[in-house]
């Protein structure tokens, strides 16, 4: 029950890290390598508005979801959108977002080593809840069920509403979505503006139970990556799985064989995945 | 904006920290630094470097400079960013070298970049004293690098701190003889948790649990609950600074019942007291300091007033103080030739805010503290090799 527990409150949070760059990736086409980074600023703001003022970061949550969301929707289209309109394929957008996205990641990088290089690490709920005979984190246990909360909210509004249906549409096929009169542009500035939101929440939730700092950011853009193609490109409900996955593959390994093999595990999964199912869990296949 | 615009952005921002200028009337006496401002130990560097050369910087040039050549010359940083990469750490030292040839260096954070740097710097004839770099291959390295000193001490003067530590607190009747020990799956926790792991059992302790987990392991609730298990009367670890943290913080959440906590690297930061509050009260951790010299508390306040931030409880005193070291023996010399710089810094003794340093036949200075304890919101050395002032150990009494 312990591994069960603590293992789903690490996919939960691994499932923070991921669903961003999924909707980013999956709709917008645009691999992002600051994923991470504009995770980092989310730790660094509920960091800073704790440390500064004592604002609680689930306070912090309210302000910077919209700041992110304006952030990376500005990101998309200042320097994002020439890329999409001059690529003749899919996969010369991926090369050319993932160059400009890298080069991105080293300027957020040195934005945030100015504002602070030290460690942004402070204490909130780090107290125990004891449930169903484990001992676990407040805070740990707090991300996780906001996971499940952003998680279950975006499913159900990408599969019951409208504009979530013209946003699956575009991650299907953009060129198909344009004929039957759907703003393609318009909706992948959103997809990642909406991405960029959800990944800088996930940072804020993070901080209150990892020690960030400045450059940590890529650490959890490869995190994510691998979730995003383990679950399937474009598909929240395969990044949560995958996530969840992750979380208690890593955590039974740690406790049942050796902590020292938890990234051994992950590797391995990951190479599984593709191996039998190089389009992820939930993936459509090659289109 | 273009890729190549992003470069030259990213590049104006690595480059606004890279100069420490000053008003010169006279030529200045250079110092190349090859410092982590981004990458995996940048965190560190940050607290324990790059504030102390600040300092150093504005003491130095505030007195005019140094006294060379019967005239005072004021100093100067060129500094570049290694993103902790020990390549083109090679390289920026190379240029500092070849290129920009300043006068001095000093030295870089870290055992490894000591190490990978040392050849480079012999070459060069460049005088390194070394700060945060531990290992048990001080004499080997000072025999072929004639030019590296040592300040911080030794894995195994480290590990005997601690064994000594838990023993004074076995033989009050604090703890039993049951130790869980776990390391950071890394170069610098698998060579310490080695040497523990021999020293625990000779000293007649039992290792009930020994386990590592990997450099950045998100989760290390599964870690401390199976030291938790082992029922421990006493927890090692061998970590850095965010599994410090976050070791702490699970501890606290565990509720792990023991007299003696160790926990390595980033225990002595302010950070550390920042986050726990009083809940560390009677944390043991790797450095610590005799906070109540006149010169420790004349040098912790200036760190204060100049820097704006609190200096760690270990290796930040001891980096001013090979800062002092370089900068009496240049003063000594009286100019600036490095080789006799480097003569002048074997043969002297120096006073420095951690007291008198003076190299022994290896260039190592067996002056050093190597455990602390939180005392009432200081982290007070309860072990020491050759300093004599550290203070008896005491049981923690939980986490409140």
């Amino acid at each position: 029950m312990d591994v069960v527990i603590s293992g789903l409150l690490l996919g939960g949070a691994y499932a923070l890290v991921a669903m961003g760059l999924n909707l980013q990736y999956g709709v917008a086409r645009i691999m992002n390598l600051a994923n991470g980074e504009i995770l980092i600023l989310g730790g660094l703001a509920a960091f800073w508005a704790f440390v500064s003022f004592g604002l609680s970061p689930l306070l912090t949550l309210v302000i910077v979801a919209p700041l992110a969301f304006i952030g990376s929707w500005a990101m998309y289209r200042l320097l994002l959108r020439p890329l999409v309109r001059r690529a003749k394929s899919r996969g010369q957008l991926e090369v050319d977002s993932i160059l400009a996205t890298f080069g991105i990641s080293f300027f957020l990088v040195g934005v945030m080593v100015s504002l602070r290089a030290e460690y942004f690490t402070y204490s909130f709920l780090a107290t125990p809840v004891h449930m169903l005979g484990t001992t676990v984190a407040a805070n740990r246990l707090v991300a996780a069920l906001i996971a499940a909360a952003i998680g279950g909210a975006l499913y159900v509004w990408l599969n019951r509403s409208r504009p979530g249906m013209a946003v699956r549409a575009v991650a299907v096929s953009p060129e198909a979505a344009g004929l039957v009169g759907i703003d393609v542009d318009r909706i992948s500035a959103f997809a990642f503006a909406l991405g960029g939101a959800v990944t800088a929440l996930g940072g804020c939730l993070i901080s209150t139970f990892v020690t960030l700092d400045a450059s940590s950011g890529v650490i959890f853009t490869m995190k994510a990556l691998i979730i995003v193609i383990m679950g399937g490109v474009g598909d929240i409900r395969g990044a949560i799985i995958a996530a969840l996955i992750l979380g208690l593959v890593e955590t039974a390994v740690a406790t049942i064989i050796d902590p020292g093999l938890t990234l051994v595990a992950a590797y391995a999964i990951f190479l599984a995945v593709l191996l039998f199912r190089p389009q992820g869990l939930f993936g459509q296949g090659n289109a | 904006m273009n890729r190549r615009n992003f470069a030259i952005a990213s590049a104006a921002v690595a480059l606004s920290f890279a100069f420490a200028e000053a008003p010169q009337a006279q030529e200045p006496i250079k110092f190349g630094m090859v410092a982590h401002l981004s990458g995996p130990l940048a965190g560190g560097e940050a607290v324990t470097h790059l504030p102390n050369v600040q300092l150093w910087v504005e003491e130095v040039n505030g007195r005019g400079g140094l006294m060379v050549d019967g005239k005072r010359r004021p100093v100067e940083i060129v500094q570049y960013d290694d993103k902790t990469n020990p390549a083109e750490h090679i390289k920026a030292v190379q240029r500092l070298a070849s290129q920009d040839e300043v006068d001095f260096m000093i030295a870089p954070y870290g055992t490894g970049f000591n190490i990978a740097a040392a050849p480079i710097y012999a070459r060069y004839k460049y005088p390194l004293v070394a700060v945060t770099a531990i290992t048990d291959e001080i004499h080997e390295l000072t025999a072929k690098f004639p030019n590296m000193f040592f300040t911080l001490g030794s894995t195994s003067g480290f590990v005997e701190g601690v064994t000594n530590t838990l023993k004074t607190l076995q033989s009050k009747g604090v703890i039993g003889d049951k130790v869980a020990m776990v390391n950071v799956a890394d170069a610098f926790g698998i060579e310490l948790a080695g040497v523990a792991r021999e020293k625990f059992k000779e000293a007649g302790f039992n290792i009930v649990y020994d386990k590592s987990y990997p450099l950045g392991t998100p989760d290390l609730s599964p870690v401390m609950k199976g030291a938790k298990a082992a029922a421990p009367d006493a927890f090692v670890a061998w970590s850095y600074p965010p599994d410090s943290f976050a070791l702490t913080e699970q501890a606290i959440i565990e509720d792990l019942d023991v007299k003696a906590f160790y926990t390595a690297v980033a225990t002595a930061f302010p950070a550390y007291g920042g986050k726990f509050g009083n809940a560390i009260e009677g944390n043991l951790g790797a450095g610590g300091v005799n906070p109540n010299t006149d010169a420790m508390k004349a040098y912790r306040k200036r760190h204060q007033d100049v820097t704006g931030k609190a200096p760690d409880y270990w290796a930040s005193a001891t980096y001013y103080s090979a800062l002092q070291v370089l900068e009496q023996a240049i003063e000594g010399v009286g100019k600036v030739d490095r080789e006799a710089v480097t003569q002048h810094i074997k043969t002297n003794a120096f006073e420095t805010v951690i007291g008198t340093i003076r190299f022994d036949k290896h260039n190592n200075s067996e002056r050093y503290w190597s455990v602390g304890q939180w005392r009432g919101g200081q982290f007070v050395a309860v072990a020491d090799t050759g300093m004599g002032d550290s203070v008896a150990p005491v049981a923690k009494k939980g986490w409140k």
